[in-house]
């Protein structure tokens, strides 16, 4: 198979991307959101999510969270270059929902195959909201460590690090049970759940860390391990996706800055110290940008080398976040280093997206291992 | 190539094939010469009268200036030069020499010349029988063209030329030369104007050409001093004073042509764009990597050096990816920002691949081209070192950066 040379993205697909674009310019410009997730800054604030759940309902009701459920699944069906746009207009708009979360469960869900996973995959279709419990407490990204056990239909052990864990209904669970590694669907409100939320930087997710104690849970792959070598090139490249459109609010803002902010009696953005370093800001962009639909396409039309594709586009966008997030505080100046300047919003929820399954170098390393072979 | 075929017009389709059979049948002979990595690296005459022939031949089959009127020598054909070079690159044929003559004298002569000229001069530009350099930077005038302050002065109709201009590729082959120059010290840019020059004929009688030896220690480049060098005024090229907007002209074919920014960096067999995968890409570098003894152990097992050598992996997919992109209206804000962000791209990717392959080579990356026991024959600290003649001509990064700062993010003009 190979990809189509304009990445299939096509009218559909623009429209889509539009339509989600006015959407959270509308529902929720970015002094709103500032409002709404920042108004208590005491790091020892209450840990209660910040979002607005009829946003979500009509982003439900817009059919957002199924655009990666199968047409067989009751779905939409449509391309990941599709869905990756929305993805990158949410990273954009820096929006607070489970998005991100419950259309990576799609990604795994589609990918077990099993008439249990069908019936998750409905659930979403019929607006349950989840998100994927896969890393441990250690933090590891590895697809074979797991802390939770399986026994008897019932989950025990923890788990950490779960995005938006307060704003789902359900959780899809990696563990070990007597004959491998699977994966099983479990109601956040099921009998021996517990949530601990952390107290994170990023202001527009919630976090947490999840235990089960003898929770009833539905198994929907007795192979995870098989099931997470085909589905995570999607969690990454979704989250890339994501850094995208947030980078890109950064640079403009920056640059919008940069141009009216005046010192030495001329807009900052003359001087070549803070020009060049945000044209590199948007070539760095621009590469995470390109390598993000690549890797998306490569999801749909050329599936041997999603994994490396989606490697690419993850390891870039850690990059870029990092890089992008640090230049537009600094070219801020000191109104940047403040609570009231909003691209802290930003810096955060990029810091916090780039060691989201995996950071730069683990992307590397794991693409290494894959161009080069495993180091002797 | 697949999807081109299918948006050919019926003349580009029709041509298409001509050149096609044209090729099979007309392969450029097998040579003894060791060809030049890119034609600003031609250094003797045996290799640019090979390349000179294959030109010529191309020329004559219709290959070349396709798209200019047939009365300046050119095929008269619509669109079809694009179809000439994918099916020459298909064909994997050598460079053609004339390199600034075909991708900016040609053009800039076509659009300015005074009446006549461009019939006089562009059918031996096309066969290459005229080599043509290019006279814009002079040792005060690098980055800040305009500055430009060789001198010419009107007597009758005739100019009297003096001045100083470097880093002239192709100088000592040359027969002509584009020359911007200055008519009028009290304005800086409308004080410009622009001539072509037959640099060939007159040596020794006021132009001299001497040659620029390289950091590499190659030569290739040229200075040119012209002392009271006279020439006819039908030579001018537009109006006294419109040199600088002569010279866009040029410089706009420069970074369109792709010729003197597609950088030689690790010295790449092919030079052609979207070849970055060829031997010399950054898996080569996977290769090498394999091959080299660093610090006594296996290179391809450091995980440092590893982690280095898919920055670059990364970095060249994103190059590809971002070519593909510039295309897709739905997935460009600015029609420029992609296109503006190549030279710098991929002067800086080959750049900083050449010089990781210098890494890990480790110590036997002090062994050059000299030497017996320099691994990949000294291939890649040449090619680190020639990596700064593309990060620097046509355009330095640094002015790259300010062109996109300015011209896609909308910041304050540097002049």
């Amino acid at each position: 198979m190979s990809q189509p040379q304009n990445f299939g993205f096509g009218e559909e697909e623009t429209m889509l991307r539009d339509s989600a674009a006015k959407f959270f310019a509308d529902n929720l410009p970015v002094d709103q959101l500032h409002a709404l997730v920042a108004d208590e800054s005491d790091p020892h604030r209450d840990l209660g999510a910040k979002w607005k759940p009829e946003l979500w309902q009509q982003m439900v009701e817009l059919g957002w969270t199924m655009l990666a459920v199968p047409e067989s699944a009751g779905g939409l069906g449509m391309s990941s270059v599709a869905v990756a746009a929305l993805c990158e207009e949410a990273g954009r708009a820096a929006f607070p929902s489970p998005l991100l979360p419950t259309i990576n469960s799609t990604y795994i869900l589609a990918a077990c195959d099993t008439v249990a996973a069908n019936a998750a995959l409905e659930s979403i279709v019929g607006g349950a909201a989840a998100s994927p419990a896969l890393v441990n407490a250690a933090g590891s990204w590895q697809d074979a460590d797991t802390d939770v056990e399986f026994a008897d239909g019932k989950l025990t052990g923890t788990t950490a690090y779960v995005q938006d864990a307060q704003k789902v209904s359900q959780f899809l669970v990696k563990a070990r049970s007597a004959s491998g590694l699977g994966l099983y669907w479990v109601a956040s409100d099921a009998s021996g759940v517990s949530l601990q939320s952390d107290a994170i930087v990023d202001l527009t997710r919630d976090q947490a860390r999840v235990s089960f104690d003898g929770a009833e849970a539905v198994e929907v792959s007795s192979d995870a391990l098989a099931v997470l070598e085909k589905a995570m090139p999607a969690v990454w490249t979704m989250v890339a996706a994501d850094m995208v459109g947030a980078g890109e609010w950064e640079l403009q803002t920056t640059a919008e800055y940069a141009r009216t902010r005046k010192q030495f009696e001329r807009e900052i953005g003359f001087f070549q110290a803070v020009k060049h370093p945000l044209v590199n800001a948007m070539v760095d962009i621009d590469q995470s940008r390109s390598l993000v639909y690549n890797a998306a396409c490569a999801l749909d039309h050329e599936p041997d080398k999603a994994a490396r594709f989606a490697h690419m586009a993850k390891a870039s966008a850690s990059d870029m976040a990092i890089f992008v997030s640090g230049r537009a505080v600094q070219f801020h100046g000191g109104i940047g280093f403040t609570w009231e300047c909003y691209v802290h919003l930003y810096f955060k929820r990029q810091n916090h997206n780039a060691v989201l399954w995996g950071d730069g170098a683990w992307h590397r390393a794991r693409l290494a291992d894959l161009l080069m072979g495993a180091a002797a | 190539m697949a999807e081109a075929e299918r948006k050919d017009t019926p003349e580009q389709a029709e041509f298409r094939q001509y050149c096609r059979d044209w090729l099979a049948e007309n392969s450029p002979p097998e040579t003894d010469v060791r060809l030049p990595l890119t034609p600003l690296e031609i250094m003797t005459t045996d290799q640019l009268h090979y390349l000179q022939d294959w030109q010529k031949k191309a020329y004559d089959a219709g290959l070349v200036g396709c798209d200019y009127p047939v009365e300046v020598g050119g095929g008269g054909r619509n669109d079809c030069q694009r179809v000439a070079n994918a099916e020459m690159q298909a064909a994997k044929t050598p460079f053609f020499p004339n390199v600034i003559g075909l991708g900016m004298a040609a053009p800039t002569v076509f659009y300015h010349a005074q009446e006549g000229k461009a019939a006089e001069l562009l059918p031996r530009l096309f066969s290459g029988e005229d080599i043509w350099c290019q006279g814009f930077s002079e040792p005060g005038s690098g980055s800040d063209l305009a500055s430009v302050q060789t001198f010419a002065e009107q007597k009758g109709d005739k100019w009297i030329i003096n001045g100083h201009k470097v880093w002239t590729s192709l100088a000592h082959f040359a027969e002509w030369m584009i020359l911007l120059l200055r008519t009028d010290k009290s304005h800086k840019y409308e004080g410009l104007s622009y001539f072509v020059v037959p640099i060939r004929e007159a040596l020794g009688k006021g132009v001299t050409v001497r040659p620029l030896i390289k950091m590499t220690g190659e030569t290739g480049f040229n200075e040119v001093i012209f002392d009271n060098l006279e020439v006819d005024d039908s030579y001018r090229l537009d109006a006294v004073g419109k040199g600088w907007q002569v010279a866009m002209t040029t410089l706009a074919h420069e970074r369109n042509a792709g010729q003197l920014v597609t950088p030689a960096a690790g010295g790449r067999v092919q030079q052609r764009e979207g070849e970055a995968q060829s031997g010399f890409g950054a898996m080569s570098l996977v290769d090498l990597a394999r091959n080299s003894s660093r610090n006594g152990k296996r290179a391809a097992d450091d995980p440092v050096i590893r982690d280095r050598i898919m920055q670059e992996v990364i970095r060249e997919e994103g190059f590809k990816q971002c070519r593909r992109r510039a295309r897709v209206q739905g997935l460009i804000d600015h029609p420029m920002r992609i296109p503006l962000q190549h030279k710098l791209r991929q002067s800086e990717l080959m750049q900083d691949m050449a010089q990781l392959a210098t890494e890990i080579e480790g110590a036997a990356s002090s062994l050059y081209i000299a030497d017996e026991n320099a691994p990949a024959n000294g291939r890649w600290p040449l090619g680190h070192m020639n990596s700064f003649g593309f990060t620097i001509a046509a355009g330095t990064s640094e002015v790259q950066r300010n062109i996109l700062g300015e011209r896609v993010l909308d910041l304050p003009k540097s002049k």
